[in-house]
């Protein structure tokens, strides 16, 4: 495909996540509306709300990835959970899905223990997360936002790359992005034969990457708490 | 790959680079389109001093060894799947489209990398002229086995894989040049998946996973090296944390997910031994 394609179709792709986030932002609108003397009463502990901080230097990139691998692993524990886990999925596509999960639940952990080990005091805590839109007993739902998700980490892990100052880092971020890769090709071929690359790769068959506040404006209709990226490393 | 592709490249991860390369954005718009209609393929030819001006400073010699390196491997793919796509009994139908796909992917490496090092002022490396795709003997059956022919695959893009991993640290900081790498990176593992699963739909190799689980799982012992190494991919310690100690859905993370969890990298010096018998280095 050629990179007029490429691009079209990511911007497809992007305006149906941004109509995901209007219908988000609208229930939330919708239920301030309501509750507007519970709102006006709570503007100003609002103001002082940033969010989660996920901090600066490596650590925030870090936490970044860490906030990326929550997000992962507590929708495949989800998917592998549901009561109509056996009855939507093949015995391949089960096995693949719990595999899947077991991987990035090894991937939070992993960070978890890594940043407490490198900086206590800046790991994030546990996000809170909002499947609502995800229908968890229809394989082509879950299926297709797995592919999201898998395609997004790979281009978060691959536009996060270059902010690290210490080499080690970047490389367990290798380490991980490549399985991410692995994941994400399998998930499509799961989805359609021959998709392994699809609109995910640019006219040079380089991967797509994507800047913390592209990644993190996606990943937000799926994230309750509010991220703050704002000492991130921009480069 | 013309200087309209490069120029796009390094727009994406530098949005200043038409700045950069002229004060005068004007001047720089007309190259652009007399590039664009002409795509002339001698400019690449004064890139090079054009970007040294254009960053300060000439791309480091380290960056444009990774850069050759990472050529040198491509070359070689490329021509794998090339002359496995002419040769081997693919099934016709999805098997011998994904191969095709493959094949383009790497050729689309291959220009990509050509163009980017000429950018970058240094001449890129050249193909060998032969290759020997037994390995030396090892997999006479490489071209005329379908099973033999994908086994090979894998092994050659799980080592690619890790080939780019081990480098990746030599880029530190290198917006233009890391960011391509670790793209490629992550096409390279999206080849390896799809082989290996492949061989698993084709059943050459039941039960094999499109990740690499424990050690050599390829089903190919004379592998071994491919998936061993200084930092083996049956590897469970990362940054002083041992996978398997911490806590999974029901006990400890299993050694299984550990090593599928985590790919790990080869140095330079381990890939060229590795592909030495196929005639790469």
């Amino acid at each position: 495909m050629d990179q007029q394609t490429a691009v079209e179709q990511n911007s497809k792709e992007a305006s149906l996540l941004e109509k995901k986030i209007h219908r988000r932002k609208f229930f939330k609108f919708s239920s301030v509306a309501v509750a507007s003397a519970a709102f006006i009463a709570s503007c100003d502990k609002n103001k002082e709300d940033d969010g989660v901080n996920l901090g600066s230097g490596d650590v925030g990139i870090l936490n970044y990835a860490y906030a990326l691998e929550q997000l992962e692993a507590a929708f495949y524990t989800q998917v592998v959970a549901n009561a109509a886990f056996s009855a939507t999925f093949s015995t391949d596509e089960r096995t693949f899905l719990t595999d899947i999960r077991d991987h990035e639940i090894a991937h939070r952990e992993f960070f978890k223990k890594a940043i407490t080990g490198a900086a206590s005091s800046s790991i994030i805590p546990a996000l809170e997360v909002d499947f609502s839109s995800i229908n968890f007993a229809n394989k082509a739902s879950v299926l297709g936002t797995a592919m999201a998700f898998e395609d997004l980490g790979v281009s978060a892990y691959n536009g996060a790359g270059y902010l690290f100052k210490d080499a080690n880092y970047l490389l367990l971020a290798g380490k991980i992005v490549s399985v991410e890769a692995r994941h994400a090709a399998l998930i499509r071929e799961l989805v359609a034969a021959n998709s392994f690359l699809g609109d995910q790769v640019d006219a040079s068959s380089v991967n797509i990457s994507r800047t913390p506040a592209e990644v993190l404006a996606i990943a937000d209709t799926y994230i309750v708490t509010k991220i703050n990226a704002t000492n991130l490393p921009t480069g | 790959m013309n200087i309209i592709n490069i120029l796009e490249e390094i727009e994406k991860v530098d949005g200043d680079v038409y700045e950069r390369l002229s004060p005068r954005r004007k001047a720089m718009q007309q190259f652009y389109k007399y590039g664009s209609k002409a795509a002339i393929a001698a400019i690449p030819l004064g890139l090079g001093s054009m970007f040294n001006k254009a960053y300060g400073q000439a791309v480091p010699a380290g960056v444009i060894a990774v850069l050759q390196y990472a050529l040198t491997l491509e070359h070689f793919e490329y021509r794998f799947y090339e002359r496995g796509s002419a040769l081997a009994p693919i099934p016709a139908g999805a098997d011998k489209t994904a191969i095709d796909i493959i094949r383009d992917s790497e050729l689309k490496h291959v220009n990509f990398l050509k163009t980017v090092i000429t950018a970058a002022g240094a001449t890129p490396v050249a193909e060998k002229a032969v290759y020997d795709f037994t390995a030396m003997g090892t997999f006479p059956t490489v071209f005329t086995s379908y099973a033999t022919f994908l086994a090979v695959a894998q092994v050659l893009e799980d080592t690619g894989v890790r080939a780019y991993k081990g480098r990746a640290g030599e880029l530190l900081g290198q917006k233009v040049y890391l960011t391509a790498a670790l793209g490629i990176h992550a096409v390279e593992a999206r080849h390896a998946a799809k082989i290996r699963y492949m061989r698993r739909l084709n059943g050459h190799v039941p039960g094999i996973k499109p990740y690499i689980t424990g050690g050599n799982d390829s089903g190919v012992p004379a592998a071994n090296g491919n998936y061993g190494g200084a930092i083996p991919e049956s590897n469970v310690n990362h940054a002083g944390v041992n996978i398997t100690t911490l806590p999974g859905v029901t006990g400890t993370i299993s050694v299984n997910a550990a090593t599928e969890a985590f790919d790990e990298p080869l140095t330079a010096a381990e890939v060229l031994a590795l592909v030495a018998p196929f005639g790469v280095s």
